[in-house]
């Protein structure tokens, strides 16, 4: 046995019985079933560890069999088919909750069914299991792949899956039990902020640990990205989270920081999180995932210097635009706009990166549906990095703040970029690590068209009642008063409300065949002649 | 790995020399526009920083040379709206209700701040047109429980009804049957008996005489001898087809068994005197207004 497996297991034995212990005396119930989880997941990981180590050979696989690198698939496998799940998932739960405003009744009621509780539920599923999976899975496989070595650590990179999909299903029961710290996208309390940052410090450590023992003289530049987004939300999650639990038996805390540094704080990480986890880490896939498919050199290695410094450090001051007309300072939503302005020519730096690397191939758009996916993608991301430094000056953004505007804004770049090429670089993934040919092409192009159709609604129809909604809101009568009262404009609200459903249940539909396709892919696809999983492309 | 530059046949651009899986870079240069855009943007921030508030110091910040803040850039927006509402609106705070009524200028200004408090604090609870839903008045009948004159819907607004204030409305109806006042088959007939007083069917078995005795000992302290109600106490006409919470027999024996006190809140100190007045304006104006 190693020093890992011994070492992880009695940890986690140890874990186990203080779980049972927080079981038994947790002060709420929620932290008690939390407890129970974690107890039964530690004790189930201890024996899982053990059959392992029974089962395999005396010695741990070799870091290179003949001379190629001995890839590490397994743990990507799990994080691709959790991204899925959790993809579906999250979808649906976004389809529920774009029905319940559009009618009431679907809350039904009930305390976990109600929009409060399952807007978070959507939105961590969405972004943090479906969009945090996806990269989990891409940069084990990036980093590998270009790095030409086997991924670092023999169970940590298992510990790094497991735990964070773990920590995916306790912040989400916690939602649906109304256990939250009330910031929104950090939502989790105080138990799953830490286990999230065990995972998290081993994630970075896995990444970089494979990124010293490499094989190439250079790094290349989706691993600056990859790089980029780990530490950075490694910060966020600190800066954001210290907090004070009631009882180190019970669920609740209170967060240290106050009033508006407490605000200045919560959009300080919750730009960087579009920043950094949904913009840097997306473009890590971008960097790869479209060059590899269409066999095509990047275009442009300065200019993937450049706007990668001036990306991540523009980035982390936009923040304060979230916060304009508050009480926060007006010299800070000065620099929050103006570095918002800044930060437009590096995002579409990407933009331009992913795009003209399309040049000579252009022509595979028509026979590739999932290149053809990821370069839509880029098309939304350019789109909505150019609306965001739009909607960040004061003037713009006194009529979309608060409005549907921000949520349709948030979709094109969720729906469109992040969910596209999150699709794209499954669909080439899927056969790589199971070493398939894709199921069916036919099929991807109806899940491109039926989601592109469903994007189209989603946004257009939030852009109509989000310029609608703030145009009402600010309307005066030549008296002087206002002309629409709030929940009139709610009632204007609600055609484009069931528009967005629509545009939602599109998207929906896509990604139920696109997981059709994936498990045909797996269980039922032949055999790749081209692309061994195991097996290493020439590098010549 | 190959580690010199060559030409891309279809750019004709060299290659940086790296690879990784196959992956090459080209060595093309930044695009002039990209450059020259985010230089335009990067200038036009430095320009805003200087005109702006905009960056933290010792003790303060850098104020900008236009003096701007957002607390000051309120208050003008509010001086204008003051402006906009125009010299009526002083006049507005010091007429009487009756003086609002004869001017009608003041009575258009009065009613259209009215419907705009009113759609945001009333509504929810008397529906944006003020047609009420069950256990909450409609306000465009002629049908008041506290009274339909200016001065007494302006009373009803100010205090509310049951809502706590020491001026509030008192009163409400009393639970015969879980108080044991009523037996159950007594409730039942004196339900009929209302029935009947607005001219809707009873049932078949219902006796007429007994029903007016229960409804004569027990109910005509409020309602009156004939039903018709009482303002002062908050007792509801029963005889004009108008009900709060329904006129099946079901809904009155509910009703009678366990009373009614729904709640409107006092608005005095939530809403300034002057709205009160012109709410007070635009509900009379609604359609039942006496």
């Amino acid at each position: 046995m190693t020093m890992g497996e011994a070492g992880l297991a009695s940890g986690l034995a140890v874990f186990a019985f203080v779980c049972f212990l927080g079981t038994a005396m947790g002060h709420d119930q929620a932290f008690s079933f939390h407890a129970a989880l974690a107890c039964a997941a530690s004790v189930i990981s201890v024996v899982v560890i053990g059959n392992r180590y029974l089962d395999r050979p005396a010695e741990l696989p070799p870091a290179e069999i003949g001379g190629r690198p001995n890839y590490n698939f397994g743990p990507i496998k799990f994080a691709s088919a959790m991204a899925m799940f959790w993809g579906i998932a999250g979808f649906t739960v976004g389809l529920i909750i774009a029905m319940q405003l559009a009618w009431p009744a679907l809350n039904l009621d009930l305390p976990w069914t109600t929009f409060g509780r399952l807007r978070p539920l959507h939105t961590s599923a969405v972004i943090f299991a479906f969009g945090g999976n996806v990269l989990i899975a891409t940069s084990f496989y990036v980093v590998q792949k270009t790095c030409r070595t086997r991924l670092a650590g023999d169970l940590s990179p298992w510990f790094v899956v497991v735990g964070y999909n773990f920590f995916i299903l306790i912040a989400g029961t916690g939602y649906l039990l109304g256990v939250t710290q009330s910031k929104e996208y950090a939502e989790p309390e105080w138990y799953a902020d830490l286990w999230l940052t065990i995972v998290w410090v081993t994630y970075l450590l896995v990444f970089l640990m494979t990124l010293v023992k490499r094989k190439e003289p250079h790094i290349f530049v989706a691993n600056w990205f990859y790089l980029a987004f780990i530490i950075t939300i490694a910060v966020l999650h600190l800066g954001n989270n210290p907090a004070l639990p009631v009882s180190f038996l019970g669920s609740k805390s209170y967060i240290a920081w106050g009033g508006v540094q407490d605000a200045m704080f919560q959009w300080w990480y919750g730009h960087n999180a579009v920043g950094f986890f949904l913009t840097a880490g997306f473009l890590a896939i971008m960097y790869y995932f479209i060059p590899k498919r269409a066999d095509r050199p990047v275009y442009s290695y300065r200019l993937s210097i450049i706007h990668f410094w001036a990306l991540i450090f523009l980035y982390i001051w936009a923040g304060p635009h979230h916060l304009h007309y508050t009480a926060l300072p007006d010299w800070a939503q000065t620099l929050g706009m103006t570095f918002s302005i800044m930060l437009w020519m590096p995002s579409w730096g990407g933009m331009i990166n992913g795009l003209m690397t399309l040049s000579g191939a252009w022509d595979k758009l028509r026979t590739d549906p999932v290149l053809r996916m990821m370069v839509v993608s880029v098309a939304f991301y350019g789109m909505s990095t150019f609306e965001g430094p739009m909607m960040s000056i004061k003037v713009v953004n006194s009529l979309s703040h608060y409005t549907d505007w921000t949520i349709g804004h948030v979709h094109s770049g969720a729906l469109g970029w992040v969910g596209f090429v999150s699709f794209g670089a499954l669909y080439c993934l899927v056969p790589w690590l199971w070493n398939r040919q894709l199921y069916s092409l036919k099929l991807v192009n109806w899940h491109f068209w039926i989601s592109t159709i469903g994007i189209v609604l989603y946004i257009s129809a939030m852009w109509v009642s989000g310029i609608l909604q703030g145009l009402m809101w600010r309307a005066y009568t030549s008296l002087g008063f206002l002309e629409y009262s709030f929940i009139e404009s709610v009632e204007a609200m609600h055609p484009f409300y069931i528009i967005r459903a629509a545009g939602g249940a599109l998207f929906l539909i896509g990604a139920l065949i696109m997981a059709f396709n994936l498990w045909m892919t797996v269980n039922a696809g032949q055999a790749s002649e081209t692309e061994g999983a195991g097996a290493l492309q020439p590098a010549e | 790995m190959s580690e010199h530059n060559e030409i891309d046949r279809v750019s004709g651009r060299s290659t940086t020399g790296h690879e990784w899986d196959g992956i090459k870079e080209l060595n093309t240069p930044l695009p002039r526009w990209w450059v020259l855009t985010f230089y335009a943007t990067i200038i036009w921030a430095i320009g805003y920083w200087v005109v702006y508030p905009a960056w933290p110091l010792v003790s303060g910040y850098t104020t900008g040379l236009f003096q701007y803040s957002t607390r000051a850039s309120v208050v003008t927006d509010l001086a204008d709206l003051e402006k906009l509402r125009g010299e009526k609106m002083a006049v507005l705070g010091s007429a009487s209700l009756a003086d609002i009524e004869k001017d009608p200028a003041l009575l258009a200004l009065a009613r259209a701040r009215g419907k705009t408090v009113f759609a945001d604090n009333c509504a929810p609870c008397h529906g944006s047109g003020g047609a009420g839903a069950k256990g909450f008045p409609n306000l465009n009948d002629d049908d008041w429980l506290w009274g339909g004159s200016l001065d007494q819907i302006m009373q009803t607004i100010q205090f509310g009804a049951r809502s706590g204030h020491a001026k509030t409305h008192e009163g409400q109806m009393l639970a015969f049957g879980r108080d044991g006042v009523l037996k159950k088959d007594e409730i039942v007939t004196v339900a009929n008996y209302v029935r009947s007083l607005s001219g809707l069917p009873t049932a078949p078995k219902f006796d007429a005489s007994a029903g007016k005795k229960i409804f004569t000992e027990n109910c005509t302290s409020c309602h009156g001898d004939n039903g018709k109600g009482n303002q002062e106490l908050g007792a509801p006409n029963l005889t004009d087809k108008i009900w709060l919470y329904g006129s099946d027999e079901e809904t009155l024996v509910e009703t009678i068994t366990n009373g009614r006190a729904g709640v409107m809140p006092a608005w005095v100190g939530r809403l300034d005197p002057v709205t009160v007045k012109a709410l007070a304006v635009y509900v009379h104006s609604l359609g039942g207004g006496k």
